[in-house]
C-alpha cells in the first residue's frame, strides 16, 4: 500500500502570513510538534524579557564612542515589570555632573528585550551616527532596567536638545528581538508619550538598520526645524513615523 | 478621620472612605499596588472585607465613589438606576447579597430581573467577598442573550470570535487565518479583526473582504473591523458593509476621553450601525472591549481600584445594548495584573460582574510575554469560563496573535471546549455547519471535516478575486 502524498492545503497562505494556520489536529488538540514549536517561541520571548543585557560588552562595542552606565530606580526585573514608574526614573547617583550642551543624546535601554538590545542597538546607533555629521552627540547612556521615559531625565542631565532612546520592545512569539527607537524633542521629566515619535519593528525580518536610521534622522531634522516631536510631527511620504503605542482597539 | 473601621483581635483597622474599603478589600492586583491603594497587609485586606460585608447595598446609592458632577459615567449609573428592580435586595448588606446570589432563590429569571437595579459598585463589592468558585457558580445562573445574524448567549452554548489579525492587513493573509478558523467552526460570535491602521479606506477594504466571504458561503455570522468608533461612523456614511461598531471603553469619563470617546459619540455609533438594518435575527449592533487597568494607565481612575472601575465600564456597555462585550483580560501587562493568578481571578470577576449587570459577556483569555503566565494558565481559565457559561471566547491560529504580539486561545481550544462540555455554537451557525457537512453524526466537528467538499471550496477561496 502506498502512502498518499499529503499536500499542505494552506501552502498558498504561508508566504503571506506567519500566523500558525493549518496546524492539523490530534483529536481536538494541537499536534505535538506544533505544541513544542509554540513552547520554544514562548521560551525565547520569556528569556528575552528576563535576560540581562551585557552592558560591559556593549560599551566595548561602542568604543571609542564614550558611554555612561545609568541605572533606573527599578532595582531588578521583578520590580521593573511591576513598577513602570520606577523604570522611568533615573538613579541620580549614576548621572554625570552637568557639562557642555549637546544636540543629541542616545540612550540604549534594555526595555523588555535584552536580545533586541544586544543584537541591534550598537549597529543601529552607528548607522544613525554616520548620518548625523555636524551635530554634537553626547556620550551614550546605557540605561539598565529602563523604560522609554527614562531617556527624558537622562538626556536632560546631559543638556541634550533631542533624546533618541533605542529600547528592546515587548517580545512576540515570532520576533523576540525587536528594537524600537523613540525620539523626543527637549526631553525632560514629565514628557507625555504623545510628545514622542517612534520607529518600531527594527530586527532581522523587519526594518533594516539603514532604513531605520534614515527614518530616525529624518525625524531629528524635522524636530529641530519644527521645534517639536510627537503627534504634530506628521509622517512623511514614506511613512517615517508610526503611532506610538498600539492598544487593542 | 476614618469613616469605616473594624477591630480584629488587638488591631483596629480604619478606612478613610468607601473607595478605600473597596480598594483594600480587592484581591491583590499589581495595578492597585501601583496606584498605591491596595491593602498594606493581608490582614488589612480581610479587615476591609469584613467592613464591606456589613455595608448595606444602599450605601452605594448614597455615597458615590466618583462624584456625579465630575464624571458622566457616574451620572449614567445614577440616572439609569431602577429602584423597582432593586427592591428585592434593597434591604440587604453586601454579605447578605453574596449569600442570596448563591442561594436557590436567585434563579436565572430573578437575576435577569434584578440587573437594572444593580450598580457596578454593588456588583464589584459583592465580587470582592466571593471566591473563584462563587464567581463561577453565580455567573452560571445568569443568562444574557443577544442577536444580529446569530443568537449568542443561549444556555448550554459557547460562541467564539474568530480573530484573523495580520501585521499589514494583507488580504490573503487575513483570508488564510479566517478560512482556517471556519474549519474549526469558530466565528459564530463575530469574525473580528484588529486592523493594522485606523485608516478609513483600509478598514473599508477589510469590511468588504469579510462581506464577500460571508455572502459567498452564506455564513450566519457578523464581521467587525475593530477601529475607532468615529472611523466606523465614517464607514457607514461611505456606504461600507459594516455589521458592528466597535469601541474600547472604560469606567470613567476621563479614561474614555483617553480612548477618544464619550457617551454621545458611542450613541452616534450605535445609531449609525442601526441605520443600516443589516441584522437578521436581532439588532444588537455594538461590540465593546474593556479590561482592568485601562483607567489607571490613563491616570483616570480617581483613586478607585481597577476591578471596580472595570465594572463601571459595563454600565457604559449596557447603555448601548451591545451584541458582544469582552474583557481583554491579560493584554494590559504585569503592572496591572502581574501573573496568572491575578489574570484568572480578573477574568472570572469581569465575567460575573458583566453578567450580573446584564451585559453579554465574553472574555479574551490571554497574556503577554512579560506577564508571569503561559498557555497552561489559559487552559485553566478557558475551562473555568466555559463552566461559568461565558457567552464567547476569542481564538486565533495556534493561540499566537502575530499582529498584536500576545497569546490568546487557539481555534483548537474552542473545538475542544465545545466537545468536552457539550456546548455547541450559536444555533444558526450550528445549522450552517450541519448544512456544509462539517458535523459528524454525533454533531461533532471532527478532524475529518477538514477533508470534505466544503473544506476544499473554502480553502480554494481567493480574497482578492
Amino acid at each position: 500500500m502506498t502512502k498518499a502524498i499529503e499536500l499542505d492545503p494552506f501552502a498558498r497562505f504561508r508566504d503571506v502570513t506567519r500566523a500558525r494556520i493549518g496546524l492539523g489536529r490530534s483529536g481536538d488538540a494541537i499536534p505535538t510538534r506544533a505544541i513544542l514549536d509554540f513552547q520554544l517561541a514562548h521560551a525565547r520571548a520569556r528569556d528575552a524579557v528576563h535576560g540581562q543585557v551585557d552592558f560591559t560588552a556593549l560599551a566595548d562595542e561602542l568604543a571609542p564612542v564614550p558611554s555612561i552606565r545609568v541605572r533606573s530606580r527599578a532595582k531588578d526585573r521583578t520590580v521593573y515589570l511591576a513598577r513602570p514608574d520606577l523604570g522611568r526614573q533615573v538613579d541620580g547617583a549614576d548621572l554625570p555632573p552637568p557639562g557642555e550642551r549637546h544636540d543629541i543624546a542616545f540612550i540604549i535601554a534594555d526595555g523588555l528585550s535584552a536580545a533586541a538590545v544586544e543584537r541591534h542597538a550598537v549597529a543601529l546607533f552607528k548607522a544613525c551616527l554616520k548620518r548625523l555629521g555636524g551635530f554634537s552627540v553626547a556620550p551614550v547612556i546605557l540605561g539598565e532596567q529602563a523604560r522609554v521615559a527614562f531617556g527624558d531625565e537622562a538626556a536632560a542631565a546631559l543638556g541634550a536638545e533631542i533624546a533618541i532612546v533605542l529600547i528592546g520592545e515587548r517580545p512576540g512569539l515570532s520576533v523576540p528581538d525587536s528594537l524600537g527607537a523613540y525620539i523626543t524633542f527637549r526631553p525632560q521629566a514629565g514628557r507625555r508619550d504623545s510628545e514622542r515619535n517612534c520607529i518600531s519593528n527594527i530586527h532581522a525580518d523587519g526594518l533594516s538598520y539603514e532604513t531605520a536610521a534614515d527614518k530616525i534622522v529624518w525625524i531629528v531634522r524635522e524636530a529641530l526645524r519644527l521645534q517639536l516631536t510627537g503627534v504634530d510631527l506628521k509622517e512623511n511620504a514614506q511613512g517615517a513615523t508610526e503611532a506610538l503605542s498600539y492598544s487593542k482597539s | 478621620m476614618t469613616a469605616y473601621s473594624i477591630v480584629l483581635g488587638r488591631e483596629r483597622h480604619g478606612f478613610q472612605d468607601l473607595k478605600s474599603v473597596m480598594a483594600c478589600a480587592s484581591p491583590l492586583k499589581s495595578g492597585d499596588v501601583l496606584a498605591g491603594i491596595a491593602a498594606s497587609s493581608n490582614e488589612r485586606r480581610v479587615a476591609a472585607r469584613y467592613v464591606l460585608a456589613d455595608l448595606p447595598l444602599k450605601t452605594f446609592l448614597n455615597e458615590l465613589l466618583i462624584p456625579y458632577e465630575a464624571d458622566e459615567v457616574s451620572r449614567l449609573i445614577v440616572d439609569r438606576h431602577n429602584l423597582a428592580a432593586f427592591a428585592p435586595v434593597s434591604h440587604m448588606t453586601v454579605g447578605e447579597f453574596r449569600d442570596w446570589l448563591l442561594s436557590y432563590e436567585a434563579t436565572t429569571e430573578r437575576l435577569a430581573a434584578l440587573a437594572p437595579g444593580l450598580t457596578p459598585e454593588m456588583v464589584a463589592a459583592v465580587s470582592k467577598i466571593m471566591r473563584n468558585h462563587d464567581l463561577i457558580t453565580v455567573a452560571g445562573k445568569c443568562s444574557v442573550v443577544t442577536a444580529f445574524r446569530s443568537t449568542i448567549g443561549l444556555p448550554g452554548r459557547l460562541s467564539s470570535r474568530l480573530q484573523p489579525n495580520h501585521p499589514t492587513d494583507d488580504p490573503e493573509g487575513v483570508a488564510g487565518s479566517t478560512l482556517d478558523g471556519l474549519l474549526y467552526g469558530v466565528g459564530d460570535a463575530v469574525i473580528g479583526i484588529n486592523p493594522a491602521t485606523d485608516n478609513l479606506d483600509a478598514c473599508i477594504r477589510l469590511m468588504a473582504l469579510f462581506e464577500r466571504l460571508r455572502e459567498r458561503f452564506e455564513i450566519p455570522t457578523q464581521s467587525c473591523v475593530l477601529t475607532h468608533v468615529t472611523t466606523s461612523i465614517k464607514a457607514v456614511e461611505a456606504g461600507a458593509p459594516l455589521d458592528l461598531v466597535f469601541q474600547s471603553i472604560a469606567g470613567t469619563q476621563a479614561a474614555n476621553a483617553g480612548f477618544g470617546v464619550d457617551l454621545a459619540v458611542l450613541r452616534e455609533g450605535q445609531e449609525a450601525a442601526l441605520s443600516t438594518k443589516r441584522g437578521t435575527v436581532g439588532n444588537n449592533v455594538m461590540y465593546l472591549e474593556t479590561g482592568q487597568g485601562s483607567a489607571l494607565s490613563a491616570d483616570a481612575h480617581h483613586g478607585v481600584d481597577e476591578q471596580t472601575i472595570e465594572a463601571r465600564a459595563y454600565a457604559v456597555a449596557r447603555e448601548f445594548k451591545p451584541l458582544l462585550v469582552n474583557t481583554v483580560v491579560g493584554f494590559i501587562g504585569p503592572e496591572y495584573l502581574y501573573d496568572a493568578k491575578q489574570i484568572i481571578r480578573a477574568g472570572l470577576e469581569d465575567h460575573l460582574c458583566g453578567k450580573l449587570l446584564g451585559v453579554p459577556m465574553g472574555v479574551d483569555v490571554c497574556y503577554t510575554n512579560h506577564a508571569e503566565a503561559d498557555q497552561d494558565d489559559m487552559d485553566n481559565l478557558m475551562v473555568l469560563l466555559t463552566v461559568a457559561g461565558v457567552n464567547f471566547l476569542i481564538a486565533v491560529p495556534g493561540a499566537d496573535d502575530v499582529m498584536l504580539n500576545y497569546q490568546s486561545l487557539s481555534y483548537h481550544d474552542i473545538v475542544g471546549l465545545r466537545h468536552q462540555f457539550s456546548r455547541p455554537p450559536a444555533p444558526e451557525f450550528e445549522a450552517w455547519l450541519e448544512r456544509m457537512g462539517m458535523l459528524d453524526r454525533k454533531g461533532r466537528l471532527a478532524p475529518a471535516a477538514s477533508t470534505g467538499v466544503f473544506s476544499r471550496n473554502l480553502l480554494g477561496y481567493k480574497a482578492s478575486a
